[in-house]
């Protein structure tokens, strides 16, 4: 559904993306995580052609989108829902004119319409009662809520999640999860998911790619993911204290 | 090509209801809520220039004159131009801290993701607002400056309110109404485009912010003088 083949891209002096080729089959969850610069949200960006890679190609349902015209790209970005690391919301619309905004702009619905699919897609999210509310007066995560209701109110094939859970507490992290997981279940949407959190990226993740210094150091289901040998990925799962059976180690006082 | 793509937007925006309603909060936003500032400025801007040509005018007992040296100082070159720099200051720097914020926040990137054009959706309301309210604050400015003037005159240098009327009115022409109109409407598209593109332009969070802002009254600042001499010399010369 996603390729990338060969993909390099160089930002001022620095090899952000180093020849990288993966695949994102339909209906997957594939979770890329990774340290800080590691290229993870550059990735993401090249999918929607925020950003254009300087070699390699980029293909999703077999189009290569490199260098797309305005209509197909327009085309192209319908496929896609964007749940962004600060949700994105418009700052001077309510949360229900944010949501709504897409089927605003794209579809001839008419109002009535468009707020029923809205307050459907809020209740989905259990924010039937933020609907009327600006993005300044609600939490981080229902912020990460309404952008993903935001993101899903077109009925995109693959949504795009830029560290749905930085910034939560553990409780609304795994409830953000949660979501995600459900959204595979209940709507079959493939998801891209960019994370620091391996924890979420085990529960939620069919398949988890790890980017080191803008190269591919694993790709693979979290199953094998915890059996890799490469001393990265070891290092990486060490530093959130998992064991090699997905558990979480204790920390020695001695 | 890129002038059909041009036309398509423009057609878009001028037939949607949303940007409608864009455009009049953006009118409200340039033109009531700059008044208050407009009329201080406009004000003193009359009485300060009807102060110094009227003291020098009545060394060589031509005081009289000091309605037509307001009038056609404030319609050719004051009013645009004193309009131009407040609007620069409250409205242009405002554009580009918005439009700075929203780009550091995703929030631009989320509305390409969208396929929502932000020039389409954020620029055009702001650049209809201001080339259009422009002019309609450059006439109130001239009213103004032409009124602090007949005051000081009246209070300070003698001449009657209605000599000084009939001396502004017997010197000022359409063509200086027009010249100074023409320049008010290029000063608003000015004051958009630079402060949008610095909006856009915006990097490196919320200090990008702030030298977003400044660089935008500083250009906004130099290209209207620079553009408003053009245009005196076009017209005049």
């Amino acid at each position: 559904m996603i390729r990338f083949d060969n993909v390099t891209k160089v930002l001022g002096r620095k090899k952000v993306l180093d020849d990288i080729s993966f695949e994102v089959g339909e209906g997957e969850t594939f979770v890329i995580v990774g340290l800080s610069g590691a290229g993870k949200s550059v990735t993401l960006k090249h999918m929607i052609r925020l950003m254009r890679p300087d070699s390699g190609t980029i293909s999703i349902e077999g189009e290569v989108i490199n260098d797309l015209g305005r209509r197909e790209l327009q085309n192209m970005r319908s496929k896609f829902g964007v749940l962004f690391q600060s949700a994105a919301l418009l700052q001077w619309m309510s949360v229900r004119d944010n949501v709504a905004l897409p089927l605003r702009e794209h579809t001839k619905l008419d109002d009535t319409e468009i707020l029923r699919r809205v307050d459907e897609k809020l209740a989905l999210l259990s924010l039937d009662d933020a609907g009327d509310k600006f993005p300044a007066d609600i939490s981080g995560g229902m912020q990460k809520r309404a952008g993903l209701a935001r993101a899903i109110i077109m009925d995109p094939q693959i949504v795009l999640y830029d560290e749905p859970t930085s910034g939560l507490d553990p409780v609304t992290s795994r409830r953000i999860d949660d979501l995600i997981v459900n959204m595979r279940k209940q709507l079959g949407i493939t998801s891209v998911v960019v994370t620091h959190d391996l924890h979420s990226a085990l529960a939620i993740g069919s398949k988890i790619m790890m980017l080191h210094k803008g190269k591919i150091v694993e790709n693979a289901t979290p199953a094998d993911f915890m059996k890799s040998k490469n001393e990265t990925v070891k290092s990486f799962l060490d530093s959130q204290y998992i064991t090699k059976k997905g558990k979480w180690e204790t920390m020695s006082h001695e | 090509m890129f002038m059909l793509l041009e036309a398509t937007w423009f057609v878009q925006f001028a037939f949607g209801k949303r940007s409608r309603h864009e455009t009049v909060t953006q009118l409200f936003i340039t033109g009531i809520k700059s008044l208050a500032v407009i009329t201080v400025v406009a004000l003193f801007t009359g009485m300060i220039l009807a102060l110094q040509t009227g003291l020098e005018l009545r060394r060589y007992g031509q005081e009289v004159y000091i309605g037509s040296a307001v009038a056609v100082s404030m319609i050719r070159e004051m009013g645009p131009f004193m309009t131009g720099l407040i609007i620069a200051a409250s409205v242009g720097s405002a554009i580009a801290a918005q439009l700075g914020t929203m780009t550091v926040s995703e929030e631009i990137s989320a509305l390409e993701v969208m396929s929502i054009n932000p020039n389409r959706f954020l620029v055009m309301p702001r650049l209809v607002a201001l080339a259009l309210m422009m002019p309609v604050l450059t006439v109130y400015t001239n009213i103004l400056g032409i009124v602090g003037g007949a005051v000081v005159g009246a209070t300070q240098l003698g001449v009657s309110v209605t000599s000084y009327m009939d001396n502004a009115t017997q010197f000022a022409t359409n063509k200086d109404l027009y010249v100074g109109l023409f320049k008010a409407f290029i000063f608003g598209i000015i004051i958009t485009t630079v402060s949008c593109h610095q909006g856009f332009m915006t990097t490196e969070g919320a200090v990008g912010v702030g030298k977003a802002t400044r660089s935008s009254v500083i250009i906004s600042f130099l290209v209207i003088l620079v553009v408003g001499y053009m245009v005196t010399r076009l017209f005049y010369i």
